[in-house]
């Protein structure tokens, strides 16, 4: 317990955690595009048609990953708010204000891919059924942490009030998936099964899951990229982000211009 | 010196809120206004057939008292913050929760219930179906706390903004989702003939849930935007 | 007051090392002090330095960026501190559509009264006898001011904590904070008040505490750095 908390006192330091992000970013960077080509190469070309909606449903290898990672990064989100709330630490504060954007931009693709996977489907761009208004419900809770964040002007305090949003947000997630599913059934017809319980090709499920493991490779090595920007906006004055300043500035003098 | 009681200090402060909601009893009227105007706008823009407007009565008036509640939240910490009482709230000896608690009762029963009271009258603009006239009342009661309770947990982390108003729909409105769901559900499901007790018990179980849990959360919040 | 006792008690608010930064600027500090139980503090300083910062962190309000504050001896808290401490900020925490004596009746019935007082009798201890009628709003800023102190007085509690008590204040209003003061150091009670220096708290021997702009001790920041280094945009940018 005792080496596990120094363990993480260590990692959880702004500069070691920003050297060894910085490591790590550029290897789920590649990874994630490998494994993510290579699921997409699968789940596109090799694996067959589906029987009953021919080509259109290979949309799933990026609908589904994308939905999975929407709820991933709400929960990563809720779990790190929830450390940085209950033992102040500031690593935890930027993780999860790091996460948000990339959650939200992940559901927002399951959004739009529905979208259009239902126009060949439903013959419509928008069904009120009970995943895709789940999602909805999901990209404003999103939108609203994201905003509480941006709209207090002292940046820790608006991580602890944003992520305090989030932690009553994960409390209204499962409520509104019961309570849209309730509604789906009171509102009979309109319910359309994408991906019913139905048994799944080996060759469509490979590609599938290879997806997910790729999307969230890619996901973590964002969230560092951004946690490490987070961090030097944060520590701006303090001396390690001096350092780095510094030696960023000799190596390149002027080379960018803002 | 003698140090006042926690009950005497919840008195003191529905007392209070009380008063002040009397010397300013003007601004009462306007959430009920709020609601009837929109309840209004609905037969202008669909037409007035009857059968239309019944069918979708219920949930209207639903929108309409959720819209209005919205509307009146602001009100419930910015001129408490603004004149400095809220700091004094925070530092007062007495649970926090419990004043805050106090705070969202006086500030439901002011808004809230008189939006109840016209709820009938709003129906019958809508032809409200015959199996509604009490139902769709009795639903508002369960609901209209639980959405002032919520309401009040998210008014909390905006407190002291400037302009709140479209960030503070943005952070209410996912969290009003299953409330209105279930609530608007209770009555459309009565209309169609279908048993209705289930979401009411559902709406039931949260406000318990809520009344516990809200003024928590709401003090917690409080502090995090005080800080 | 009788200064050779004090240091023999324990202290009723230690500060040590206290500091508050605000996106990482510093806004006072680090600053060391003790209060005493009968003791009057003025917190010194000029705009911006931080006073009422000072004030929000001693009162449980904000916590310390880094630093302790104690309590006779045990770290702060909001409920440990709350039923002790009475804070006079820039806003009156009045209710203007309410008259003065109903605002001391909620503030009597929120934090309790102190013994010997009624809301009335604070009233008129502050010289607003008369006034007790009549709605905060259509009260000037001194007399606002002066309900305000009544609810201080009002409170059963210790320490004031009072941001700057003499603005907006005439002589007479000056003359009357310091005698209210004065009778709560004799009743063993002690305050921490600000000012920035126009008007002082003159009776008895008042230490003070010089409060230095945090902007003073701040290092260069990042932007300057790159600057002084490098051509004239920042590459961080």
């Amino acid at each position: 317990m005792n080496a596990l908390t120094l363990w993480f006192h260590r990692i959880g330091s702004p500069p070691t955690f920003h050297r060894i992000a910085g490591v790590l970013v550029p290897w789920c960077y590649a990874i994630g595009f490998v494994l993510g080509a290579i699921a997409l190469y699968g789940g596109l070309v090799l694996a067959p048609a589906d029987y009953q909606q021919g080509e259109a449903y290979r949309i799933i290898f990026v609908h589904v990953p994308c939905a999975w990672m929407g709820l991933f990064a709400y929960f990563f989100m809720a779990a790190n708010a929830f450390i940085a709330l209950v033992w102040r630490i500031k690593l935890s504060e930027v993780l999860a204000m790091a996460s948000a954007p990339i959650g939200a931009a992940f559901t927002f693709i399951t959004l739009v891919t529905g979208s259009l996977w239902g126009k060949p489907m439903w013959g419509t761009w928008w069904s009120w059924d009970a995943r895709m208004t789940s999602e909805l419900v999901l990209l404003f809770l999103y939108l609203g942490v994201i905003g509480l964040y941006h709209a207090i002007e002292d940046h820790r305090q608006a991580a602890r009030a944003a992520g305090f949003l989030a932690l009553v947000g994960i409390v209204n997630i499962p409520i509104v998936h019961f309570s849209v599913n309730w509604w789906n059934t009171l509102h009979q017809g309109q319910t359309v099964r994408l991906l019913g319980p139905s048994k799944i090709d080996s060759d469509m499920l490979w590609p599938l899951l290879l997806m997910a493991l790729a999307t969230h490779v890619w996901f973590f090595g964002s969230v560092l990229a951004r946690t490490r920007i987070g961090l030097l906006e944060l520590d701006g004055g303090k001396d390690w982000v001096r350092a780095i300043a510094l030696a960023e500035g000799t190596r390149a003098p002027g080379a960018t211009h803002g | 010196m003698k140090a006042g009681s926690t009950l005497g200090a919840c008195a003191a402060l529905v007392r209070r809120d009380l008063t002040l909601v009397w010397r300013r009893r003007g601004d009462a009227a306007n959430p009920i206004l709020f609601a009837l105007i929109v309840v209004a706008l609905f037969p202008l823009a669909i037409g007035p057939e009857p059968e239309q407007l019944r069918r979708i009565a219920a949930g209207v008036v639903f929108v309409a008292v959720l819209l209005a509640g919205l509307l009146a939240l602001d009100t419930l910490f910015r001129g408490d913050h603004e004149d400095g009482s809220l700091e004094q709230l925070v530092l007062s000896p007495h649970p926090l929760s419990l004043m805050l608690a106090c705070k969202i009762a006086v500030h439901w029963l002011t808004t809230s219930l008189p939006l109840i009271l016209v709820a009938p009258l709003l129906g019958e603009l809508m032809h409200v179906d015959a199996t509604l006239r009490w139902l769709l009342p009795a639903t508002l009661l369960l609901a209209t706390p639980l959405l002032s309770l919520i309401g009040a947990v998210c008014v909390a982390l905006t407190v002291g903004m400037h302009r709140s108003g479209m960030l503070l729909a943005l952070l209410v409105l996912p969290l009003y989702v299953p409330v209105l769901i279930f609530g608007a559900g209770a009555c459309n499901a009565a209309q169609a003939g279908l048993p209705f007790l289930a979401p009411l018990l559902w709406l039931g179980a949260a406000l318990v849930l809520a009344l516990v849990l809200a003024p928590l959360a709401c003090a917690a919040a409080l502090r995090i935007s005080l800080s | 007051m009788p200064n050779s006792d004090l240091h023999e008690r324990p202290a009723l608010l230690q500060a040590r090392a206290l500091t508050f930064a605000r996106n990482d600027e510093p806004v006072f500090g680090p600053l060391d002090f003790v209060l005493h139980g009968g003791e009057v503090v003025l917190i010194e300083g000029d705009n911006g330095a931080g006073k009422t910062t000072l004030l929000r962190v001693l009162s449980g309000l904000l916590a310390p960026t880094s630093g302790e504050i104690t309590l006779r001896g045990e770290p702060l808290t909001l409920a440990r501190l709350s039923p002790q401490v009475a804070l006079l900020s820039h806003q009156s925490g009045l209710k203007r559509e309410l008259t003065a004596i109903e605002n001391l009746r909620f503030a009597a019935g929120l934090l309790g009264v102190r013994s010997g007082l009624s809301p009335t009798s604070a009233l008129a201890g502050v010289g607003l006898d008369g006034y007790a009628d009549v709605p905060v709003r259509q009260l000037s800023a001194g007399q606002r001011k002066r309900v305000a102190l009544a609810r201080v007085l009002l409170a059963p509690v210790g320490l004031w904590l009072l941001d700057e008590p003499y603005a907006n204040l005439d002589l007479e209003g000056i003359r009357l904070v310091n005698r209210l003061l004065e009778n709560h150091a004799n009743r063993g009670g002690s305050a921490l008040i600000t000012s920035h220096g126009a008007y002082a708290y003159t009776s008895g021997t008042p230490r003070r505490i010089p409060l230095r702009p945090g902007a003073a001790n701040r290092q260069p920041g990042i932007d300057n750095l790159l600057n002084a280094g490098a051509e004239p945009s920042g590459a961080m940018q």
